[in-house]
């Protein structure tokens, strides 16, 4: 059924915080999203001329990079895009197979590869290029938010967490429930002002970005010469007069 | 966004396809049909392979054709999947109408196809809303697209009807007339939504689409990937977009003044001449509408391309 599932109140809404204060941009969670995805539930995720040029494929996180702000200010930032998992999710309400869909328990936007007739209207109608078609199978592939991970009692506890967020280095992905408010990703939110993407569409996304800090930039006054400590004098004679006379 | 051949080719053959139904449903109910049983039946078989054609060739759009059916559930959230409902159900009363001629029962035949005719334009609208729901595509998502697939189908249904009027003798003077307002109608209306997408607002920015224009002026640095992909290719179409304006007065005069008034002079003008008129009016809209189909992809902007373009 592609008609949302209604929201109570205290709904879980499972999503990712991405922290772009810390994102270095290494592309490792895309790498490992890839990874894990081409042999999870969405497998595989083709790659076309995978060994020579015009080489491109499926990929459901893509880290782009950005400059922002002028001068001192001014900053490069590195922006993971991927699912946002929206609350409003018009790539659900405009599938015609019930493909697509918004799970009731989590939020979770997953499509049914089973029913998908590979229209492409999901694509068009997703204001963040989320959604890739599969051209080798003629189904649309999305983030799954890793759902074959997240309850897998077969892998260990600490690792029941997206691909994403376990391979980043810096620790700039974080995973939870941001429909309570006392999760940790909730009060993340909250303390570093995270905010939601392209808010005037109105889907609603469950993901947040955290902003990069504002940083202090230092006085740019004139270098102070450092005064010479003891051992810049060489002389023992005149190190032990400095040491009296410094008294 | 890319142009798509084949959902161009439906919307332009299935729109004249249920363009004709409905006039043949319309004047048929006003007893302004002439013509015998065989030329309503010839009218209404053209309708319907126009309509089928379009639909086979959406079809073909598909990454898996095979399971189109399933597109038939969704008719509560989805306008994809309203559209299919209302096409398979033009085909019951248009096919009972057919039904009804052959077997003299007349009354019922008028009847079943007034029924079509309502069914034609719900399903027209239906496929207008397709696009004219899509958020992130200003283009589409604005409150003149509805009113111009209903207004330019309902305009080549009528150029159509009134040829094949001609061709057969009968006066072809109440469908030309359609087709003089309905083409005058749509030219204006292209027209005005031509002029209010160039002056519309950007839906979004880089810096509400990032969060970064908290910092400042936002601009791409690095790509994600060094190759294309299927979002560029999909959303990022630009090939030949600055031949738009070009293009955008031939739909105009060649594809909806013209045969507009074409269809006036045949009005004046009795016999073969006014059927070879109404013909090559007919063409000419026909392959305009392909164009103004194709503009409507090829102008079409998404938001996602600010976050590979900036813009």
């Amino acid at each position: 059924m592609t008609c949302l599932p209604e929201l109570v109140p205290g709904q879980k809404k499972l999503g990712l915080v991405i922290d772009l204060d810390t994102c270095v941009g290494c592309q490792s969670c895309a790498t490992n999203c890839k990874e894990w995805n081409t042999s999870g539930m969405s497998a595989p995720l083709p790659d076309f001329n995978a060994y020579s040029a015009g080489a491109e494929g499926v990929w459901f996180n893509r880290v782009h990079s950005y400059e922002a702000g002028e001068g001192a200010a001014g900053k490069t930032v590195h922006f993971p895009r991927s699912c946002l998992h929206c609350e409003n999710a018009a790539c659900v309400t405009v599938c015609p197979t019930g493909a697509s869909y918004k799970r009731a328990e989590d939020g979770i936007v997953l499509v049914d590869a089973d029913k998908c007739i590979g229209c492409q209207l999901c694509a068009w109608a997703c204001a963040y290029g989320a959604r890739e078609f599969d051209e080798d199978e003629g189904v649309m592939k999305k983030c799954t938010l890793c759902v074959d991970r997240i309850y897998n009692e077969n892998i260990p506890e600490a690792q029941r967490q997206p691909a994403c967020v376990n391979s980043c280095p810096t620790g700039a992905r974080h995973f939870g429930d941001l429909g309570d408010p006392e999760s940790d990703v909730s009060k993340l939110v909250a303390a570093r002002g995270g905010f939601e993407l392209m808010p005037e569409m109105d889907y609603k996304p469950v993901n947040r970005y955290l902003p990069p800090r504002k940083h202090v930039v230092p006085e740019q006054g004139k270098p102070v010469e450092d005064a010479p400590t003891p051992m810049d004098i060489k002389s023992s004679l005149l190190r032990f007069m400095d040491k009296v006379l410094t008294r | 966004m890319k142009p798509a051949g084949s959902i161009v080719f439906f919307t332009v053959a299935s729109g004249a396809g249920y363009g004709l139904l409905f006039w043949l449903g319309l004047l048929g109910a006003g007893g302004l049909i002439g013509g015998d049983g065989i030329f309503v039946l010839t009218v209404l078989a053209l309708a319907l392979v126009l309509i089928t054609a379009g639909l086979c060739a959406s079809l073909t759009h598909l990454g898996n054709p095979q399971r189109a059916w399933r597109a038939l559930s969704q008719w509560r959230s989805s306008w994809l999947s309203r559209e299919g409902v209302a096409a398979v159900i033009t085909y019951i009363p248009a096919i009972g109408s057919g039904l009804c001629v052959l077997g003299g029962a007349y009354g019922w035949a008028v009847l079943l196809a007034f029924v079509a005719a309502l069914c034609s334009l719900a399903t027209v609208y239906c496929t207008s809303m397709i696009y004219a729901s899509l958020k992130p595509i200003k283009e589409w998502a604005h409150p003149l697209v509805p009113a111009g697939y209903v207004i330019l189908s309902l305009f080549s249904g009528a150029a159509l009807l009134a040829t094949l009027m001609a061709l057969v003798g009968e006066d072809p003077s109440v469908p030309a007339l359609q087709a003089l307002v309905f083409g005058g109608l749509g030219a204006g209306l292209k027209w005005q939504y031509w002029r209010s997408i160039d002056t519309a607002r950007p839906l979004a920015t880089l810096g509400s689409a990032t969060g970064l224009d908290r910092i400042g002026t936002t601009r791409p640095l690095d790509p994600p990937h060094t190759e294309a992909n299927y979002i560029m290719r999909e959303m990022g179409f630009r090939v030949a977009r600055k031949h738009a304006l070009s293009l955008r007065k031939i739909t105009l005069w060649a594809g909806l003044a013209l045969p507009a008034l074409l269809a006036a002079c045949s009005l004046v003008i009795a016999g073969p001449l006014a059927a070879l008129l109404l013909l090559v009016a007919t063409l000419l809209a026909l392959a305009g509408l392909l164009l103004e189909r194709w503009l409507m992809f090829a102008e079409a902007t998404h938001t996602v391309t600010l976050f590979y373009r900036g813009t």
